[in-house]
């Protein structure tokens, strides 16, 4: 296999593209609303109308707007069928040859589509997740091919470095500087880690990139293994995401069936496996150190850092880990230049970032953004304001972690070191929407629930902390607070997150600090007085009690 | 060791999983893709089957216990004939998933994480299985459903459950 054959492929499958293509999304949103049955259905009524030889049935990867689903794109006519039933697929067909069809049309200029700019979801939609040459006539493995051939591993890593890329699981590190500690670190046995242990709730970023490019992340994590001498690649994904390892077990036997996996890849010295590693349902294991231990086939418990797994990762080795996300940017940065990539974003941001829009918001799904756009086009213009025409009160970013940003902070432009003066974080993309029926003091309960569960009991201040900050958040819920109780939450809030090992510990507070900080009224207004004390102060919205008394 | 014995007396899934631990050299990093296969095969890691993994892994078993019950995925307890998992991932959550599990705990006179009497129906709750587009989702026997309310939902474990009065 060299470049001539990569072409070969790709030229041979643009040449079987029939005049229409008709694509059907087989993400897992739409095959919740029975896609399947719809892609079925369309093939039948090609074959039952002859048009076989003019039209194609694709099944691709996530067309973004998942609530519209099932999604159904027609090229080249470029229009967007929504919420298709098995039923529709006769007269969908006919209508490409110029037929009527009642079939629901969604608007491909709407702001939802118009503003995004995809790097990482380029052939999200586009391109037949389950077939390579699909993914190599875009371009695929040409990225692999030119650092195999034109570059030396430490170039690869300068381009890395140069594009300004960092790390998108959350913590925002730059992913050139990662790199490069790997590569200077003396091993003969190094490792290359795709974390896609997706645990955040409300994120599905991670797994809609695995279900509709799958290629996109192994030739990022084989780049990646050149780039810092490691011939041994893992996958670490949950076991929540069935379909997405199916993808990935597809996509790596037929790289490794075409040579472009395994051994001597594109007739070059180069060797690199991947194997997947399947999770088992542990929120922490997304804390790298956490997720070597499993993959080591351990309890998910992190360690303390130093030293870092770029130095002492799995089995002791020099190991890599980037997010799934991070990985697939790789390969569009050594195509396209470091340089390109650098120009898209703010001065310490670059490139795009992937969000899932959820919650109550009108237009739910996939949203891929330059960084620094504003917060208020995201949600607004983009998701259309809050669902039902609910006003938008707050929207979380980074899940159990991060925090809940004001609507009147709207107009922050969202990248890591904004977010983070939030009191929030970037995170790993996940956007949730919340209006004015969300009690935020409920919302903080809620996580703190999810901490509380997750904490993998290594470290006393996470594992007996969250059991209190919980037990004292359950009381102010339940209206049986007093305000020195808030106190004393406070108090564990800023001890937690000091004395705590790993991230789930050390990130805990957050969503109760960014709650407290901006919604504090909601706390206040649900203490009660201190027994035989001066009552509690309270603002806004009298309490229940005195509400029934007048 | 009652089930290495009855594993010598001839149930073939002991053989597939056996097999199963060969592909992987019996290397001990397998454990959790071990674990996951007798889960599969054998629907819920008993006592005995956790301790036919540990001897075929050369692994003390209290490892293998403490792995098995450290991981959410994996059950030690038999699961009823049909499963209901409740996403309460956070986009599900501020769209009702909560009403959603208590209109089913109230239908079906269990808890989430609880089987009903007759192994009929487990109760189970997600923490995210990334299906936040179509919020609230709910997992019926392995297929996920979009947009759950109250209603839907009993509507859908009804048939599972003993007919009440």
């Amino acid at each position: 296999m060299d470049l001539d054959d990569l072409n070969a492929i790709a030229e041979k499958e643009r040449a079987s593209r029939k005049k229409t293509v008709i694509r059907c999304c087989t993400a897992a949103g739409c095959m919740s609303s029975h896609s399947d049955a719809v892609k079925a259905g369309l093939e039948k009524a090609v074959r039952d109308s002859g048009l076989g030889d003019r039209v194609e049935v694709r099944g691709v990867g996530c067309m973004r707007l998942c609530c519209q689903g099932p999604l159904v794109g027609v090229d080249p006519a470029g229009i967007i069928y929504e919420r298709v039933a098995p039923e529709d697929a006769a007269s969908l067909v006919a209508s490409t040859e110029g037929g009527a069809t009642e079939v629901r049309r969604g608007d491909p200029n709407h702001p939802f589509f118009r503003r995004q700019l995809s790097i990482v979801l380029a052939n999200s939609g586009e391109i037949d997740p389950e077939r390579i040459e699909s993914y190599i006539a875009a371009d695929g493995y040409r990225g692999l091919h030119a650092v195999l051939i034109e570059m030396a591993p430490k170039e690869a890593v300068d381009s890395v470095i140069r594009s300004g890329l960092r790390g998108r699981g959350g913590a925002g590190y730059p992913t050139g500087l990662k790199w490069a500690t790997v590569a200077k670190t003396p091993g003969a046995q190094k490792y290359v880690v795709c974390n896609a242990d997706e645990g955040d709730p409300g994120a599905f970023m991670d797994r809609s990139v695995l279900e509709s490019d799958p290629h996109s992340v192994l030739e990022g994590m084989a780049i990646a293994g050149y780039a810092v001498g490691a011939s041994q690649g893992f996958i670490y994904v949950r076991a929540e995401y069935p379909l997405a390892i199916k993808r990935l077990q597809i996509a790596i036997k037929q790289a490794k069936q075409i040579g472009l996996l395994g051994s001597g890849i594109l007739e070059s010295p180069f060797n690199f496996n991947i194997d997947i590693r399947i999770g088992a349902g542990a929120y922490v294991c997304g804390e790298e150190t956490a997720l070597m231990a499993s993959i080591e086939g351990k309890r998910g418990t992190p360690r303390p850092r130093p030293p870092f797994p770029a130095e002492s990762g799995l089995w002791g080795c020099p190991t890599l880990i980037n997010n799934v996300e991070t990985f697939a940017n790789i390969a569009p940065i050594i195509r396209r230049g470091a340089e390109w990539y650098a120009a898209i974003g703010t001065a310490k941001s670059k490139g795009t970032k992937v969000f899932a829009l959820a919650g109550k918001i009108a237009n739910t799904g996939l949203i891929e953004v330059p960084m620094g756009t504003p917060l208020r086009q995201i949600v607004e213009e983009m998701g259309g304001g809050g669902a039902d025409g609910a006003k938008i009160k707050a929207v979380q970013t980074g899940g159990p972690s991060g925090g809940c940003i004001p609507a009147h902070e709207l107009d922050t432009p969202v990248d890591y070191d904004s977010l983070t003066r939030l009191g929030s974080i970037m995170g790993s993309g996940g956007m949730i929407v919340m209006d004015e029926s969300t009690r935020m003091p409920e919302v903080a309960r809620y996580f703190m629930e999810f901490c509380m569960d997750e904490s993998c009991g290594k470290c006393i201040p996470c594992r007996a902390g969250t059991v209190q900050m919980h037990r004292l958040l359950d009381k102010i819920v339940k209206r049986e607070a007093t305000a020195s109780d808030l106190a004393t939450l406070e108090d564990l809030c800023d001890m937690v997150r000091h004395t705590s090992l790993c991230g789930l510990g050390q990130n805990a507070p957050n969503p109760v600090v960014s709650t407290l900080r901006f919604f504090r009224n909601e706390y206040l207004d649900l203490l009660r007085p201190e027994a035989g004390g001066e009552p509690a102060v309270t603002a806004g919205a009298a309490p229940t009690q005195s509400k029934e008394a007048s | 060791m009652a089930r290495v014995m009855k594993h010598a007396s001839g149930d073939k899934r002991f053989k597939i999983l056996e097999a199963h631990i060969k592909k992987f050299q019996g290397r001990q990093d397998a454990l959790i893709e071990v674990l996951h296969k007798a889960q599969e095969l054998f629907g819920y890691l008993e006592d005995d089957l956790l301790l036919f993994v540990a001897y075929q892994l050369k692994l003390p078993p209290g490892r293998v216990y403490g792995v098995a019950t450290f991981y959410h995925f994996f059950t030690l307890k038999p699961q009823g004939a049909h499963t209901c998992v409740v996403c309460l991932g956070t986009a599900c959550y501020v769209r009702g998933a909560d009403r959603v599990l208590a209109a089913i705990e109230a239908q079906a006179g269990i808890k989430a994480g609880e089987t009903t009497p007759d192994r009929q129906l487990s109760l189970l709750t997600a923490r995210c299985i990334g299906a936040c587009g179509i919020a609230p989702a709910v997992v019926y026997d392995g297929a996920t459903v979009p947009r759950q309310t109250p209603e839907l939902a009993v509507a859908q474990v009804k048939g599972w459950l003993p007919h009440g009065p």
